[in-house]
Parts: C-alpha cells; sequence; structure tokens
C-alpha cells in the first residue's frame, strides 16, 4: 500500500531545505511573503466571523471593520443563542448520528471490502463493478425515489430515516479493499492454520493491522455525516429531530438581521469541528489525500 | 496516487485458500461462497436498498405522475421527458450550473496547486498554513453560507467596506443577476479548495527527493527544478483532481439555497435546486425524477468524456 505508507508524513511534514538552498534566499522570503498573503485572506472570514459574534448587535449592524466593537468584548450573541434551548439538542443529535453513521458505515464497507479481497465467490469481479460504478451516481438523483421510500417505511421524521440511506459510501469499500489487498497474506495464513475462522482472523490479525486506514476513514465518514445537509434538511421536518446545520438554517431567518448571533451560531457550529481537526489533523489529512473522494 | 492503479483489478487468481489442507475441497469451497456472501450480506442489503433499488424506483418515476402525497401515479411514458425538455427554467438551471462548474472548477485547481507549491517549500509556520486552507472546508456548509451571506451583505458586509475603503463602488453581491452566482463561486473557493490543497500537498511529498539531488547535480536551479520535474509529476493528480471538481461543482446546491436564501433567480438557480423545487415545493415527485435523470445523463456524459481524455493522455506517455 504505497499511498498510505507514504502519507503519514504529511502530518509532520519538516522537509530539509534543498541542496544550495539557504534559509533566507529573496525567493523564500518572496514564497513567505505570498504564502502569508494567502494564509490571511483566508483566515479573514473566520477572523471577521469571530470578531462579530463578540460584538453587540448595535456594533455588528454598523458595518466597520473593526475587530472589538466599541463597547468592547460582548457575549450577549452567544448568551441569547445557547439560552434558545435547541442549540444543544442539535449538537447532540448531530453527534451521536455522525457517530452511529460512522460506525455502521466502516463496519459494514471493512466486511465487504475484506469479502472483495480475500474470498473466493462467482460474480465478484461484477458485484464489486457494480458498487464502484454507483461512484458517478449523484446523491440528488436518489433522493426524490429514496424520500418516498422513506414514506413507505414510516420512516420519515425519524433518526433511522436520516441514519440508514447515509451509510452506503462505495468509495470506502473501495479504499479499505485496496488496503486489505496489500496486507501480507502470510499473516493470516498462519492464524488459519492454527484453526481460526475468517470472522477470527478478520477480527484478530487483519483489523488491529488496519488501525490507521480504519481511523482516517471514520474521521473523514464523521465529518461527511456532520456537515451533511441535503439529505437531512429533505427527511426531517420535527425541530427536535434536527442535526445542527439544519436546525441553525431554520432559525436564520428568525434571527432576521441579528448579525452578531447569527455569526455565534456559526462560530459555536464550527468549534467541535475545529475542535476535532487540531487532535487529529494528522489523521483527517491522511484520510482526506488517502480517499480523494468526497469533494463537495 | 499512480501507484495504486495496478491493484485495481480484481485478481481472479488471486489464492486466498491456499493455508487450507486439500481435504475435502469441495465442502471448503461451498463453506468459503458462504462465508464471503455473509462477510458481503450486510453492506449489499444496504446498498440494493438505498442505492439500487431507488435508482430503479427514480427511472420508474420519471415516467409517472406521480406526486408527493401518493396521488397519481399513471404511467405518462416520456410526457416528462418531452416537458423537461422544453423547460426553459431546466435548461436555465443547467446553463448556471455548468457555468459554475468552469468559473469555479479553474480557481479551485490553480489556487490548490499554488498554495501546496509553497507549503511544499518547507518554511516555517506548516501547521498555520495547513490550518488557514484547511480549515474551511471543515465547515457545514450553513455555517459559511451565514458567513458569506454577512460578508456580501450590501449596507454592512466586509466585502463592500473592503471595496469602498479602496475608493470602488459598493455592490449588491447576492443580489444582482449574474454576479450573485460569481459571489457564490467566491464563496465556494474559499471554502472547498482546502481538499484539492491537501491532494496536491500529498502529491508533491511522494515526489523522491533523490529527482531533486540528480536535478540539483546537474546543475537545474529551482524553476528549472519546478518545470521539469515537479510540473510533470503533478500531471496525474491533476487529472484526478479536475474530474472530481467537475463532478462536485456540477452537484452545487447547499451553498447557493442557502446564501440567496432559499430564493432562487433564473441567473443563479442550479440543477439540483430546481429537482429539490420540482419535487418537494411543487410535489411533482414524477417530474423532478425526470430532471434527475437528465442531470445524472449530464454527469454521466461528462464523467465518460473526462474519463476518455485521462485515458488518451496516459495512453500517449
Amino acid at each position: 500500500m504505497t499511498t498510505t505508507a507514504a502519507l503519514p508524513q504529511i502530518g509532520s511534514v519538516k522537509r530539509s531545505y534543498k541542496p544550495g538552498e539557504g534559509p533566507f534566499t529573496p525567493a523564500r522570503i518572496l514564497a513567505f511573503i505570498a504564502l502569508a498573503v494567502m494564509a490571511l485572506v483566508w483566515l479573514l472570514p473566520f477572523v471577521w466571523a469571530v470578531a462579530t459574534s463578540l460584538k453587540t448587535e448595535t456594533d455588528a449592524a454598523s458595518g466597520r471593520l473593526t475587530l472589538i466593537g466599541s463597547e468592547g468584548i460582548s457575549f450577549a450573541a452567544f448568551d441569547t443563542v445557547l439560552s434558545e434551548g435547541n442549540v444543544y439538542i442539535w449538537a447532540w443529535n448531530s453527534f451521536w448520528t455522525s457517530a452511529v453513521i460512522t460506525f455502521l458505515t466502516v463496519a459494514i464497507s471493512a466486511l465487504a471490502a475484506y469479502a472483495f479481497s480475500r474470498m473466493q465467490f462467482r460474480g465478484r469481479a461484477t458485484v464489486f463493478f457494480a458498487v464502484i460504478a454507483s461512484i458517478i451516481v449523484p446523491p440528488q438523483v436518489l433522493i426524490i425515489p429514496l424520500y418516498y421510500q422513506m414514506l413507505a417505511f414510516n420512516m420519515v421524521d425519524t433518526y433511522w430515516g436520516l441514519i440508514l440511506p447515509q451509510v452506503v459510501m462505495a468509495p470506502i469499500v473501495f479504499i479499505l479493499k485496496k488496503f486489505f489487498d496489500a496486507v501480507p497474506i502470510e499473516l493470516e495464513d498462519a492464524a488459519r492454520v492454527d484453526g481460526a475462522g475468517r470472522l477470527r482472523v478478520f477480527w484478530s490479525v487483519v483489523l488491529p493491522l488496519s488501525k490507521p486506514i480504519l481511523g482516517a476513514v471514520s474521521i473523514f465518514v464523521f465529518i461527511q455525516a456532520w456537515n451533511n445537509f441535503l439529505w437531512p434538511f429533505i427527511i426531517i421536518n420535527d425541530t427536535l429531530l434536527m442535526t445542527l446545520p439544519v436546525g441553525l438554517q431554520t432559525v436564520i431567518s428568525a434571527y432576521g438581521v441579528a448579525y452578531a448571533q447569527v455569526m455565534a451560531q456559526a462560530v459555536l457550529a464550527a468549534l467541535p469541528l475545529i475542535v476535532v481537526f487540531l487532535f487529529f489533523q494528522r489523521q483527517i489529512v491522511q484520510g482526506v489525500a488517502t480517499t480523494g473522494f468526497g469533494g463537495k | 496516487m499512480t501507484t495504486t492503479e495496478k491493484t485495481d483489478r480484481l485478481d481472479e487468481k488471486a489464492p486466498p485458500g491456499t493455508g487450507i489442507a486439500q481435504v475435502g475441497e469441495r465442502a471448503a469451497r461451498r463453506k468459503e461462497r458462504l462465508v464471503a456472501w455473509a462477510f458481503l450480506a450486510p453492506f449489499m442489503i444496504a446498498f440494493l436498498m438505498f442505492v439500487v433499488w431507488p435508482m430503479l424506483h427514480g427511472a420508474w418515476l420519471s415516467f409517472t405522475d406521480q406526486s408527493l402525497a401518493g396521488s397519481g401515479g399513471n404511467f405518462v411514458g416520456l410526457d416528462n421527458y418531452a416537458e423537461a425538455f422544453t423547460d426553459s427554467t431546466m435548461w436555465g438551471a443547467i446553463r448556471n450550473t455548468v457555468w459554475f462548474t468552469i468559473i469555479s472548477t479553474v480557481p479551485l485547481v490553480l489556487f490548490a496547486m499554488v498554495m501546496a507549491l509553497l507549503v511544499n517549500t518547507g518554511l516555517p509556520g506548516q501547521w498555520l498554513w495547513r490550518l488557514s486552507f484547511f480549515m474551511p472546508f471543515l465547515l457545514a456548509s450553513t455555517v459559511i453560507s451565514q458567513i458569506w451571506a454577512w460578508i456580501f451583505n450590501p449596507e454592512i458586509g466586509a466585502a463592500n467596506a473592503v471595496l469602498s475603503a479602496v475608493g470602488l463602488e459598493p455592490l449588491a453581491w447576492l443580489q444582482t443577476p449574474h454576479l450573485d452566482l460569481i459571489s457564490i463561486t467566491i464563496a465556494t473557493v474559499w471554502w472547498t479548495v482546502g481538499f484539492n490543497f491537501l491532494l496536491y500537498l500529498a502529491a508533491l511529498q511522494n515526489i523522491p527527493e533523490s529527482q531533486y539531488e540528480a536535478a540539483a547535480v546537474d546543475g537545474a536551479g529551482r524553476w528549472r527544478q519546478l518545470w521539469s520535474i515537479t510540473i510533470p509529476q503533478l500531471l496525474p493528480v491533476t487529472g484526478v483532481i479536475f474530474i472530481l471538481q467537475i463532478l462536485a461543482s456540477l452537484k452545487l446546491f447547499d451553498q447557493a439555497y442557502q446564501m440567496l436564501g432559499g430564493i432562487s433567480s433564473d441567473t443563479s438557480r442550479p440543477i439540483v435546486q430546481y429537482i429539490f423545487e420540482a419535487g418537494f415545493v411543487g410535489y411533482r415527485f414524477g417530474y423532478a425524477a425526470s430532471i434527475s435523470y437528465v442531470f445524472f445523463a449530464l454527469i454521466v456524459v461528462v464523467g465518460v468524456i473526462q474519463m476518455g481524455i485521462l485515458n488518451r493522455r496516459k495512453g500517449q506517455r
């Protein structure tokens, strides 16, 4: 598995200077300035959002580009948003449904990928091809019939209706299969000679070896599920069952032009994933680089 | 990334059972088959239920006059498709989507490449650069839509504050026909460029250091190395990024819907939004299904063309 093996360095890259290159050449200084300008442009919207969330509504509505409002730092917007109560419920809904989606997706994908990678059965190539070909089907095409199906199952406005259609992710099967293909077969053979069955080998030999890729893939699925908008937006109408992105969308109009509150809400919704990113930077970077799928 | 292609194929002769003794081979193979299907079952059941069946059912719906609440459902033949092909709103939505795909893909690929090249020079502050460029990608569309709707607010938004600071006229970013889609593009580039950036960064770090060393020994300078080693080595991943980006851009919905407050105009409505409106606002499931199949056809055509281009380029090398 050359790609995954080469990737872990990304998280802790410290490329040594190339030969004949000092740390302070004019070219490097220019590159540094270019990088700093781009990074600043990318960070500014965040900085503005956070700054605005810490202003009073009057200040926020003034449109002045100051970082701190005329009345100093104010937590009024956060107080208002948090006291609505629903934010906690939505955050919890988002968290646990994303966790369940992640678990189910990775579990069923890993089992299938292992079968595709290691087992003999008729139609293997065909079935695998069908699964991979489904990557090209835009989820939007399935939305109408899926909704209809959920109506038939009585799953509209339920957690199951939210969760189940999100657990089929063909790219994950593809990635895991490629990883399993690269695991040396000798490791499994040793266990099988000792009389271990397939499930036993899978559980105690293959899965422990796959921890890095499982971690990367899990974080990636979790982020996707946490941020998914269209399906939760369609399937959930009950305010108390909503996920954070959908819930927040519904209250924007309620806040009207209360920009400090809207920004406080945006900051609150962004915080969990930013914390996750800071903790799991390496795995996330690796996950994106390995998966290469799931672009928005 | 190129190294993975060799392992893609299913090797029919893979010998997973070689460790088992040959006694009772038939029974063993039967068991093997059963075990294999047991491993596959959970995924395949979900796959059949939530991908294959909806696809088939959607195709059927597209030939009916099904409404949301279960009424209708009569077979109407090609009526929906005939209507779609003369529906100027649908063609407008396709035009908007294609236009957005063009104007978003180019900067999303170029910026990502420049960012990765700059970060890969090993300048200090690596975690900060990665954080700045990638963090927006982690945010939900709701969050980025709120931030950018506010930046583009004509009265109090930061965008106009910047314009007036440099002496330019303020703009109604999201309220002006045609400009609205460009504003959405700006927000989208900011939001998603970090993903392509990481793919480029991974590709850059897979280029063996020895190639640069050899080139340096031969007297190649930094620019020479960039043009003769780095850029050619990035071509395969650029192809992949282009495909993923175009397919992603064609699916525009979340940020457009939310930044414009759910109000669609003929110069900004993407095709996915039109599917949504036809189905969940207009309650015409059958018609919405037929539009989504037109959209699917568009994606398949684009995908096939891209694959063709990519394969031809590979064949030439």
